[in-house]
């Protein structure tokens, strides 16, 4: 099927490292959409993203202050949408700047956002597979330059 | 005498008090989204920072109303913490001063969650150590001087408050987790799950929580065990490693004394542990004082007005602001 992407991870020194090479691939405004329930890896993603962006600077869970941001040039926006109830709530953060960002954004409970998130988009589905290993599907919505399955396999 | 109008809005809580000499709470209120939700009528969304803008006049017009006479100087959070909320209590704290022509204080939120320990009956002394745990932070600081700071260790990845809460929702136990967790552990064996210890031996002063929050996942799914087992045991992990990264801080600055501060302060077996472990004095901040108030602000803008760290009406909020 195309435009999509299936790996599975074993740790998470794997997972940031696909993130990493996502990163790469990710032109100015992309918004990525993280799926996936507790410890399935998602800021562990992210944290790979930012090492393309921001090098060694410290990425932890923007969980309480909804939005961290990385880096200066692109910037990267890493929100975590965990304590939102839902959409409803999405308005009073001014949600539209970050889904037209100056840089990137990549959204941690994305499934928060509801109908808002905006069409073009990356959605990452991270599902547990037993012990260490985590099943990630990417799927492109129109974000990502051709043949980045390739790229992305590593 | 000198007093300090107090307004933090960095995150869920809108916090005002004014507070005489940074040591006595002259007013002060603090309105959650819980008592917003009964108190203002309605569903305000959790993290809006139109919460803030409903009630912050209501709470500043009650606790200036319960003190006679004016303030000195208004101190506001200007950082971290989510931005539209950060505005709210900036700009109205901002507005006071340029109507009163009174100096505008901004505070860093983990100063003031350091100043709490200010407001006892026995403050300590410079220089400390300070461990400043909550939902957002997780930090070991060397305070030398007041409003010198140096962050020897933070995260890298969750805050133990973060923790608290996410353990909680695996273990179906209500929000925020701290306080439940902590009741759910009671009735468990904290050495039923030997839960692993985030960087326990790295030597370094850093923390990491996502593994620990991993593992509680692991086990609930592998095993049968007990809530209270689970809880009592992840508690145990959590606190242990706090332990483990201050008594090394201690070791490595030879620091005399610490300060504990923040939301995770208020947790008993982390107040008895460090207490009974350590070998120099430890300064907590009562349980009122733990959460996000404005009078810890208002304690830290004291000291910084008595010793010429005040900001101009243009400092505006970061919410990624360092210490």
């Amino acid at each position: 099927m195309p435009g999509v992407f299936k790996l599975d991870t074993d740790g998470p020194e794997q997972t940031e490292a696909l993130g990493y090479r996502l990163g790469a691939l990710l032109p100015y405004g992309a918004v990525v959409a993280l799926r996936g329930e507790l410890a399935a890896g998602k800021t562990c993603l992210v944290r790979g993203l930012a090492a393309h962006y921001a090098g060694a600077e410290l990425v932890s869970s923007p969980t309480f202050t909804i939005v961290n941001q990385y880096g200066e040039s692109p910037k990267l926006y890493h929100v975590d949408l965990y304590r939102l109830s839902g959409p409803d709530d999405l308005a009073d953060l001014g949600y539209e700047e970050l889904f037209e960002p100056d840089g990137v954004c990549v959204i941690e409970w994305a499934e928060r956002a509801g109908d808002l998130l905006p069409e073009r988009r990356l959605e990452v589905l991270l599902e547990h597979g037993g012990g260490d290993c985590r099943m990630i599907t990417i799927h492109d919505l129109g974000v990502l330059p051709e043949r980045w399955e390739e790229a992305l396999s590593g | 005498m000198t007093r300090i109008l107090g307004i933090e809005s960095s995150c869920d809580e809108t916090g005002i008090a004014i507070v005489e000499d940074g040591r006595r709470i002259l007013a002060a209120e603090v309105a959650s989204q819980i008592k917003i939700h009964a108190e203002f009528g309605g569903v305000v969304p959790e993290i809006a920072s139109r919460q803030h803008i409903q009630c912050i006049s209501q709470i500043a017009e009650r606790v200036m109303g319960a003190v006679d006479g004016p303030v000195d100087a208004v101190a506001a959070t200007i950082g971290p913490g989510l931005m539209g909320s950060l505005l709210v209590g900036a700009n109205f704290a901002k507005a006071l001063c340029y109507a009163w022509k009174i100096p505008f204080i901004p505070v860093h939120h983990i100063e003031g969650h350091i100043f709490s320990v200010f407001l006892t009956d026995a403050p300590p002394t410079f220089p400390f150590l300070a461990l400043v745990v909550s939902g957002g932070h997780t930090c070991i600081i060397a305070c030398d001087a007041p409003h010198q700071y140096k962050t020897l260790g933070s995260t890298r990845d969750d805050a133990v408050g973060e923790s608290f809460d996410k353990v909680a929702r695996l273990l179906g136990l209500p929000y925020p987790g701290g306080p439940s967790i902590q009741e759910a552990a009671k009735e468990g064996n904290p050495k039923a799950i030997r839960f692993p210890r985030g960087l326990e031996k790295s030597g370094k002063l850093e923390f990491s929580y996502s593994g620990l929050k991993t593992a509680v996942l692991y086990e609930m799914r592998k095993n049968n065990a007990a809530v209270g087992d689970v809880a009592a045991s992840f508690q145990d992990a959590a606190i242990d490693v706090l332990l483990t990264k201050t008594k090394l801080a201690i070791e490595l600055t030879g620091s005399p004394r610490l300060v504990l501060a923040g939301g995770v302060a208020a947790n008993q077996l982390l107040r008895d542990r460090l207490t009974t472990e350590l070998d120099v004095p430890v300064h907590m901040p009562p349980m009122s004082l733990c959460v996000d108030n404005g009078a810890m602000i208002a304690a830290a803008g004291h000291s910084r007005l008595k010793h010429g760290f005040t900001g101009a009406l243009d400092a505006t909020p970061t919410p990624n602001l360092p210490l």
